[in-house]
């Protein structure tokens, strides 16, 4: 079996008296999609933010690529190859689609600190966000301003600007939220084929979505993982049927 | 050409010529008017590479503009009643040459810009505005109470600073002097603000968890922003000292940084010519309605407030409607 | 240096965190209920101070002038608040930075224009001239010891009108959850404009208050409008706890700073020196004392972290 490239040990963070992970251990390996699925409020984008480095856990380990990371920040984790979409889009909104994708593939270049050529015709940087553009079908739309793209263009262009990082694992935040049924079947098709490039944490909502894509599947109720496995283990674990798929066998 | 570029090029025809023109009739105090515009400009320019690009409301301006006056004050001040400016640990004299002043005014307000913003980016919001202001407080009753250089009272200087093959004295001599230097600032400001860290800091204002999540630290990239801006309004200082040959603690007020900023939201937050149109139309205004009554606040504040309710992009924003994004 | 002397000082210290906190109070509660940077603040601190000046001289009696700084400083705040700043809730700092500062230019310039630019003169009444006789042979003005007190009331029937009241009840609900008071069916818009009217009634009465120890003039709120703001920084914006503990903090260390650095420096050098460095020093004291603040605690004393 080949060595997990992201893997949680223990974590475990509390606001107040409100636990909102409780050991919760995960791992992530080559060439797999893991979703991360719950009801609202189990603690999906929390834990999210611990893993990307924005939220400190009280208590566990964060490993990825070999190497402790628990310590590092947003930005250090980004570098070593993590690449994050965001549950709400965060774009910059008055830039262009393709200075947004300019922008992620000059961050995973590095040289942000030059100040006298023009950025927008950077030929090795419009190739690169170009390339990732395309590969979500927003190639067309580039010379738009971000603000005017609907819904789910968005949300390809979150997860294009995540291609320009070329990252080693992907961690995505619903990236198929507000998505129509066309769009959804898209970007399921495209997920598909990212998983032999960069294995994919996917937290995601819509069940048909998770359980056609996902090699393997761990549940997430009120902060604690109840249930982990294949999606034939997780479709008929009982206990997982009683707490999230909402059929009430147990009242 | 888009509107944008066509304004851009009519303000500076506009500068060029009228002063010419002021000059062939001979109004020097036009000329003189016309100067003021034009470091008031630099010093919004200054402002506007952290507002407008970077998002960083600092209401603490005058701290550089007023740094940018002392430099010159000091430097001056010592060159002509020929004391030394330090004895230890290395002697130093002051100097009455604009170049080394400009340098001096540049270098020390970026040092400044990054000590104030080293510790007033560790808040954010209305506790940003807030600790800018204090620290421009700070250096205001600072001048105030040290007795060395005039307290109060400021620093006069008996002659204009000099420029090699120019008479600095001479009205529309200064101001060319003025308007190249702005010239200069304008292209800087224009081609950072396309440059790769233009882009980045940007993408900062506009959402810091992403440029996080792209692996860049917004902290470096506001800093940077801020001592460049720093820097730019130190130079409009100096400048400014040098046009009234006086420097005194109220070029560190907080009407001063209030000014500053309204050069910026009266051009249009945001745009690289903005504040030379805010500028303007401002020297415009005190011009005009300080003519026609005493009490032309009352106006210049009903027109700001106007602005702000109104007509968001100031005047950039009426003239071109709203900014294309740029590739 | 005598004990005497310092407790004097340590009162004159007390009695101007006491105003400061008059003024901070508004502040605070505006930002916290409204979210909004009103920089005319001080300009209500005037408009009290005028108001009181003009009604002493036309009738001769302090009280009257009191209630009329309390009285034309809210209307003041009211009519602003109904013509111009309600249209700023919702805007960004920067928008609310510049029409308050533009409100600050008509203030000045329209009370210049009503007032003239000489200063006016508030007389202390008889009964609160002269001093009183404190514990321990300490001898102080009667009238800073009455706004020590006066100060020290309003602040506690500002803390109990917050902690028990039904009004008091809406404003804290809407320092937390402004959607959520709205939808409790609370009149959103009148209790924002009570706020104010408020906050500007406890910024006239400071006014008033100061002006009979000062002289009233146009542009005389804006330096006490920047220290209001130091301390709610201090104490943590939106926080009314915090703005009292900053008012007091802020007051101590102007007015001991003043009083307490030059003698240190008499220590190390001499003395015309030491008095120059320790004026310079002391009146950045209280800023130094902001930037001590803010980089331990980037949100203030008790600003929620």
């Amino acid at each position: 079996m080949t060595e997990p490239i992201l893997n949680i040990h223990g974590l475990t963070k509390s606001f107040g008296a409100l636990q909102v992970s409780r050991a919760i251990d995960l791992e992530l390996r080559p060439g797999e999609i893991h979703a991360l699925i719950g009801p609202n409020g189990a603690g999906k984008t929390t834990l999210v933010k611990q893993i990307a480095g924005a939220l400190r856990p009280d208590a566990g380990s964060v490993w990825f690529d070999g190497q402790e990371v628990t310590a590092l920040d947003t930005p250090s984790r980004a570098r070593l190859g993590m690449g994050r979409t965001f549950q709400i889009s965060s774009l910059s909104m008055d830039y262009t689609v393709l200075q947004n994708a300019v922008l992620g593939a000059l961050c995973h270049r590095g040289d942000v600190f030059r100040f006298f050529r023009p950025v927008m015709k950077d030929r090795a940087l419009l190739e690169a966000a170009r390339r990732a553009l395309d590969e979500v079908g927003l190639l067309d739309f580039a010379a738009q301003r971000t603000s005017e793209l609907s819904h789910g263009q968005r949300r390809q262009l979150e997860v294009a600007v995540a291609l320009t990082l070329e990252p080693k694992a992907f961690l995505m935040d619903e990236p198929m939220a507000g998505l129509g049924i066309e769009g959804s079947q898209h970007m399921m098709g495209f997920l598909d084929g990212l998983r032999q490039r960069a294995p994919i944490l996917l937290v995601e909502h819509d069940m048909d979505a998770v359980f056609s894509l996902a090699d393997r599947i761990s549940v997430l109720v009120l902060g604690e993982v109840i249930a982990s496995g294949s999606v034939e283990e997780i479709r008929g674990n009982p206990l997982v049927r009683s707490a999230y798929l909402g059929e009430d066998e147990a009242a | 050409m888009s509107k944008e570029t066509l304004l851009n090029a009519a303000l500076l025809a506009l500068l060029a010529l009228f002063p010419l023109g002021a000059w062939l009739a001979d109004e020097p105090f036009l000329i003189t008017l016309t100067t003021r515009a034009v470091i008031f400009a630099i010093a919004g320019v200054g402002l506007n590479f952290a507002l407008g690009l970077g998002g960083l409301v600092s209401l603490g301006h005058a701290a550089f503009f007023g740094l940018g006056g002392y430099v010159m004050g000091v430097l001056a001040y010592h060159a002509q009643t020929y004391t030394s400016l330090l004895s230890w640990p290395i002697e130093l004299s002051g100097t009455t040459a604009m170049p080394i002043i400009w340098l001096f005014a540049v270098a020390l307000s970026a040092l400044l810009a990054l000590g104030i913003g080293a510790l007033s980016l560790r808040t954010s919001g209305v506790y940003f505005i807030m600790i800018t202001l204090a620290f421009a407080q700070m250096l205001y009753y600072f001048t105030i109470s040290w007795p060395a250089y005039g307290g109060e009272d400021g620093l006069s200087i008996y002659v204009r600073n000099k420029f090699i093959g120019l008479n600095t004295m001479d009205p529309i001599q200064f101001y060319l002097i003025c308007y190249g230097l702005m010239l200069l600032v304008l292209a800087l400001v224009w081609t950072f603000s396309r440059s790769a860290f233009g882009l980045a800091l940007g993408a900062a204002r506009q959402n810091e968890e992403r440029v996080l999540a792209l692996g860049q630290r917004p902290y470096r990239l506001y800093l940077t922003a801020f001592a460049i801006s720093g820097a730019i309004t130190g130079l409009a200082g100096a400048l400014f000292a040098d046009l009234n040959r006086f420097v005194s603690p109220t070029m560190f007020s907080w009407q001063t940084s209030g000014e500053i900023m309204i050069f910026v939201i009266l051009g249009g937050v945001g745009r690289v010519f903005g504040p030379v149109a805010g500028a303007a139309l401002f020297i415009l205004l005190e011009y005009s309605l300080g003519g026609l009554s005493d009490y032309w606040h009352v106006y210049l504040g009903a027109i700001l407030l106007g602005v702000v309710l109104f007509a968001r992009g100031g005047i950039y924003g009426l003239l071109t409607g709203r900014e294309v994004a740029h590739d | 240096m005598s004990f005497i002397l310092f407790i004097e000082q340590l009162l004159n210290g007390l009695q101007f965190g006491v105003m400061l906190f008059l003024m901070a109070a508004g502040l605070t509660l505006v930002f916290g209920v409204m979210g909004l940077i009103n920089l005319a603040h001080g300009s209500l601190y005037m408009v009290g101070a005028f108001a009181a000046a003009a009604t002493a001289t036309a009738t001769g009696s302090f009280l009257l002038a009191l209630i009329a700084s309390l009285v034309f400083a809210a209307f003041a705040g009211v009519l602003i608040e109904v013509l111009v700043i309600r249209r700023l809730y919702a805007r960004d700092h920067l928008d609310q930075v510049l029409a308050t500062f533009a409100l600050i230019l008509i203030f000045s310039e329209g009370t210049r224009w009503l007032f003239g630019s000489f200063p006016l003169f508030l007389d202390k009444p008889d009964w609160l001239s002269g001093t009183v006789n404190l514990p321990f042979g300490i001898i102080y003005s009667r009238y800073r010891l009455a706004m020590i007190l006066a100060g020290l009331a309003v602040a506690a029937g500002l803390f109990w009108m917050i902690a028990r009241t039904r009004i008091g009840i809406r404003i804290r609900a809407g320092e937390n959850d402004r959607e959520m008071i709205a939808a409790l069916g609370v009149n959103i818009s009148l209790l924002h404009t009570f706020v104010f009217a408020l906050g500007a009634a406890l910024a006239g009465f400071a006014g008033a208050l100061i002006g009979a120890i000062q002289s009233v003039q146009v542009g005389m709120g804006e330096p006490v409008l920047i220290l209001a703001f130091v301390v709610i920084v201090i104490g943590g914006i939106g926080s009314i706890k915090g703005a009292f503990i900053g008012a007091l903090l802020v007051g101590l260390t102007d007015t001991l700073g003043r009083f307490l650095l030059p003698w240190l420096f008499q220590f190390v050098m001499s003395p015309s020196s030491a008095n120059a460095v320790g004026a310079s020093l002391s009146s950045m004291s209280i800023y130094l004392l902001m930037a001590g603040v803010l980089l331990f605690r980037p949100k203030g004393l008790f600003g929620s972290q």
